[in-house]
């Protein structure tokens, strides 16, 4: 008997278990724990990172377990879809484990144990929702999911803070699972407890309605998942409340899991056969993408600046899916590729360059005991290896050449470029609006990323406690090394990628990218034609490298390197304080002012006599009053009412039974 | 080979005199200002001057300057460098083009800005943080719109390559796009923001409440303020010939076409001649405006460069 993928696929989430429940018998020695149970986790990772690249080019593998229920054991199955969001998992789950290794070392016994069981729980289901094929283990994989999270979201339980942000999270995550569960039942439509594998579904042919209901359910549950508009308002909760590592596996992860049952269920089963899904997922996807970034400007905590980053990554991933399924669905697959494989790109991306600099805040945070951009500053001096990879990844997520984030903004750019041939009347005229506000959210999270990286790394310390700051350990800066390394190689080799993308677009669609892409040889990027598009990293970054370099020795061969230290000039003021940079607020300051409608602000500004001016300033959500608080009450009135029923007489109580039964055997003799 | 050798021959001369002749745009421009206000000037060789002596001063840096600070002129320039390589600004076809398209131009200028506004965050002086959070703003505003002006270019040339794109525009019947003229505004306007002139931005300003590009400089000296100096004439004369390029595409020659080459460079000459005194014009004409006026004047034009592709949409042309 041959090993198949799937075999080693499953044995790695089995060894994440037994490693889970096994940190609990080390509960008396926490080194152990970080020292071995966690690089331990790190090395499953590796092999399944390895599984899923393997996979990627072979025909599908399936395997039943003799478990679950009576007529529906576990229907598990590695495709080309499956095996690239593992391999995503594993990379990225890799880099956050080794950091993990170091990150966690003070913690106290008890909670380490506890945290590093849901932690590999929490690893083991992420890799069991991608496995999965039938809806039952995928809706215990996805709840045990959002269970282990939940308590990894709360580790720091005592803080009243923390505990409300895991309640949000965890109430979100449940409506969206019922929505999914929903979405399930439409396509199992009461054929039988049989029709709930995901092979029984591939083959059930939905009428159009019933297919948008599918889709329309599944875009909400697994957008609640994936922090979409308008039920993100968890994530800038929960992000920050979690532990770094925990941060990062949930941004660069977790969400990415959302994003892989959306294509599941629009490409594999329902076929993405009709065009408007495309336009309301672009649409969401946009809107997602323009509020996750403006309002990523205005934050002063470092960790809520990145959780609405995410947020606006997300509207970027759904806004590819929303072209590639207007293209599918009007016959256009080549260009369907290119935007589905833009997609995937910027999936993978996002899953290194968000783990990698949430990672980095963990170091921050470690080093400072501060999240709070505004008592940070000039930890480049300080955290010389955090600084340089940190900046690896700003530059990435800033969507800048040669780095990975810039490859999949301007395939989604090229696919944009591409929509004039779509046959709708009056999209024409949307697209290019969608081009604009693609664009816009792009510039945008290059503001973005210039605020987090200048407040936190550059400048002066803005405490004093900063100078006493040092550097990540070296497990830390391992994690930080793979996923910057990570940022630069999927950047610099985008043809090579891409053809390893092809596998899923052409399982998903019946279509490729990489033949065309790959046309002129692997070092220039063409994905239509070479004369219609072509960009080349190696070559640019080459290029760059030489004439710096040539540049360089110049200035030194004809002039000179003489080089004098002196106090910051700053036109000749002698008295500069800390206090006179640019704080977060006053950073984010523009992008209020220009997108004020947008927020919810509540400003004090001190009066020109204060002895102490104290300057306060906050931009809120005004999603959270004007729908979740209005929907919070109605549910707090109606389960007032409801309460009227409720007594607690034992005889009134039967009398409700009775009565239930009587209504239940008049409608039984009626039908 | 022979091909192949000379096109790369005609790169690396394009790449010299672009970096040789940026220079002598700027003094030229100043040079028309100081004669539209009734100055005598400078003349046309004092940016190179300007070069010369702050090549040879020492350099001085702030006690708590990193790295990053000190290697970002030299990256400044090379991007700027690398930009005007890409560019047809004497021939199409340059063996260096297929490596970035006009999204990828973005994104050279967008990588220099990126540095730039940190390397001005580095000191942490209240000059350098305000400037940088200024030219950020400027770009996020001036960056997308841009892009627009690209696509529309690219739409009805059906390529984001430069080259292809002035080969659909110049080689091609002589047609008016309507759709390019609003492109055309909306680019000028670009052009003014992102180069730091008037009215979004001053460059000879003193005053450094007012300041954009010169405040984020504050703190270089010597050779690195110089390389920064030549990097923005670079990035002047690239934003000039990308708007050759785009809207007077005519005269440019083919990769090694050498006997093509003393037409393209005269064509070249003239346009650049022209094209320095309308800008200094437009500066003269017009008043600095306050920073929040910036994001209106961007505003129209990142409309205007929607519209210009609206109008490709409804008109086909």
């Amino acid at each position: 008997m041959t090993l198949l993928p799937i075999d080693i696929a499953g044995g790695v989430v089995v060894y994440w278990l037994v490693l889970g429940m096994f940190s609990l018998l080390l509960i008396g020695s926490p080194k152990h724990i970080t020292q071995l149970i966690f690089p331990a986790g790190a090395l499953g990772a590796l092999v399944l990172a390895g599984t899923g690249l393997v996979a990627l080019g072979q025909t599908p593998n399936v395997a039943v377990l003799p478990l679950g229920l009576p007529d529906l054991p576990f229907h598990l199955r590695l495709d080309a879809l499956s095996a690239f969001f593992l391999m995503l998992l594993g990379a990225a789950g890799f880099a956050i484990s080794l950091y993990s290794a170091g990150y966690f070392r003070h913690m106290e016994a008890r909670a380490l144990a506890l945290l590093a069981l849901q932690y590999h729980f929490f690893l083991a289901s992420m890799a069991l929702v991608l496995l999965a094929n039938d809806a039952y283990l995928f809706m215990v994989a996805w709840e045990s999911m959002a269970l282990s999270s939940y308590f990894l979201v709360t580790t720091d339980h005592k803080v009243p803070e923390i505990r409300k942000a895991g309640y949000l999270y965890l109430l979100i995550a449940h409506v969206g699972a019922i929505s999914i569960l929903l979405a399930f039942g439409v396509m199992q439509g009461g054929h039988g407890i049989a029709a709930y594998t995901f092979d029984a579904m591939r083959t059930a042919h939905l009428t159009p309605f019933w297919a948008s209901i599918t889709f329309s359910l599944a875009l909400f549950g697994f957008g609640a998942k994936a922090g979409l508009l308008p039920v993100h308002v968890w994530l800038p909760e929960a992000h920050p409340a979690a532990p770094s590592p925990v941060s990062a596996m949930m941004s660069g992860i977790m969400l990415k899991t959302a994003i892989y049952g959306l294509l599941r269920i629009t490409f594999d089963f329902l076929g993405g056969e009709i065009w408007w899904w495309g336009v309301l997922a672009l649409t969401l996807g946009l809107i997602t993408a323009l509020f996750g970034v403006m309002f990523a400007a205005v934050q002063t905590d470092m960790k809520r600046l990145l959780a609405y980053s995410s947020i606006e990554n997300i509207g970027i991933l759904l806004v590819g899916i929303g072209l590639a399924i207007l293209f599918h669905a009007n016959g256009k697959e080549s260009l369907a590729a290119l935007a589905l494989t833009a997609t995937l790109y910027h999936a993978l991306n996002h899953a290194f360059f968000k783990s990698l600099l949430f990672l980095g805040t963990g170091s921050v945070l470690h080093a400072t005991g501060e999240r709070n951009l505004g008592r940070l500053g000039g930890l480049i001096r300080r955290m010389p290896w955090v600084a340089a990879l940190v900046l690896v990844g700003t530059l990435a997520i800033a969507g800048l050449p040669p780095l990975n984030g810039f490859v999949s903004e301007w395939l989604l750019l090229q696919a944009f470029l591409l929509t004039p041939d779509l046959p709708q009347p009056y999209l024409n005229m949307l697209i290019p609006v969608a081009t604009a506000a693609i664009a816009l959210a792009a510039a945008l999270a290059a503001y973005v990323m210039v605020k987090f990286y200048g407040i936190v790394f550059l400048g002066q310390p803005r405490d004093e406690k900063l100078n006493e700051a040092h550097d990540a350990g070296w497990w830390e800066r391992l994690g930080l090394a793979w996923l910057a390394l990570g940022c630069i190689l999927l950047g610099l080799f985008p043809v090579q990628v891409i053809l390893q993308l092809d596998h899923v677009t052409q399982a998903l669609i019946g279509d490729t990218l990489g033949m065309s892409a790959a046309k002129t040889g692997w070092l220039f990027l063409t994905p239509i034609a070479p004369e219609r598009a072509s960009y080349s990293p190696l070559f640019f970054l080459l290029a760059i490298l030489v004439v710096l370099l040539i540049t360089f020795l110049a200035v030194r061969r004809f002039y000179h390197g003489r080089l004098r230290r002196g106090p910051a000039w700053d036109c000749g003021f002698p008295e500069q304080t800390p206090r006179m940079q640019d704080s977060a607020e006053g950073f984010g300051q523009p992008i209020r002012q220009i997108f004020e409608p947008f927020f919810l602000i509540e400003r004090e500004v001190p009066s020109p006599f204060d002895r102490e001016p104290r300057y306060h300033g906050r931009s809120e959500d005004k999603l959270w009053y004007g729908l979740y608080l209005p929907i919070a009450k109605a549910a707090d009135k109606l389960s007032a009412w409801i309460s009227i029923l409720q007594h607690g007489r034992i005889h009134l109580y039967l009398m409700y039974s009775f009565v239930t039964l009587l209504l239940m055997l008049v409608l039984v003799r009626w039908s | 080979m022979s091909a192949q050798l000379s096109g790369i021959l005609f790169q690396l001369f394009q790449s010299l005199l672009v970096v040789a002749i940026a220079p002598l745009l700027l003094g030229w421009v100043n040079q028309c200002r100081a004669w539209l206000q009734n100055r005598s000037g400078a003349g046309v060789l004092q940016p190179y001057r300007t070069l010369r002596k702050l090549f040879h001063k020492d350099a001085v840096i702030a006690h708590n300057a990193s790295p990053l600070f000190r290697v970002t002129p030299y990256i400044l320039f090379s991007c700027m460098w690398l930009a005007a390589g890409v560019v047809p600004v004497l021939a199409t076809d340059l063996p260096f083009s297929p490596a970035a398209d006009v999204i990828a131009l973005v994104g050279i200028f967008a990588l220099a800005r990126v540095f730039i506004a940190l390397a001005a965050m580095d000191i942490g002086t209240s000059f350098g943080t305000l400037g940088a959070r200024r030219e950020m703003l400027v770009a996020f505003l001036a960056e997308p719109a841009l892009l627009m002006v690209f696509f529309t270019a690219s739409l009805i040339s059906h390529s984001t390559q430069l080259p292809t794109i002035v080969e659909a525009l110049a080689h091609t019947q002589f047609t008016l796009y309507p759709s390019m003229a609003f492109a055309a505004i909306a680019f000028v306007m670009i052009l003014l923001a992102e180069n730091a002139r008037i009215p979004v931005d001053n460059p000879t300003t003193h005053l450094e409440l007012t300041m954009i590009h010169e405040a984020m400089i504050l703190e270089y000296s010597a050779r690195h303020l110089a390389l920064i100096e030549w990097a923005s004439s670079i990035k002047l004369l690239a934003y000039t010939t990308i708007g050759f390029a785009l809207f007077v595409p005519y005269g440019i020659a083919e990769a090694g076409n050498w006997a093509a080459l003393p037409l393209a460079l005269i064509a070249l000459g003239v346009k650049l001649v022209a094209a320095g005194a309308g800008l200094a014009l437009l500066e003269t004409i017009s008043a600095k405006m306050r920073i929040f006026r910036a994001p209106e004047f961007l505003g129209t034009a990142f409309l205007l460069a929607v519209l210009g592709m609206l109008i490709h949409f409804l008109l086909g042309a």
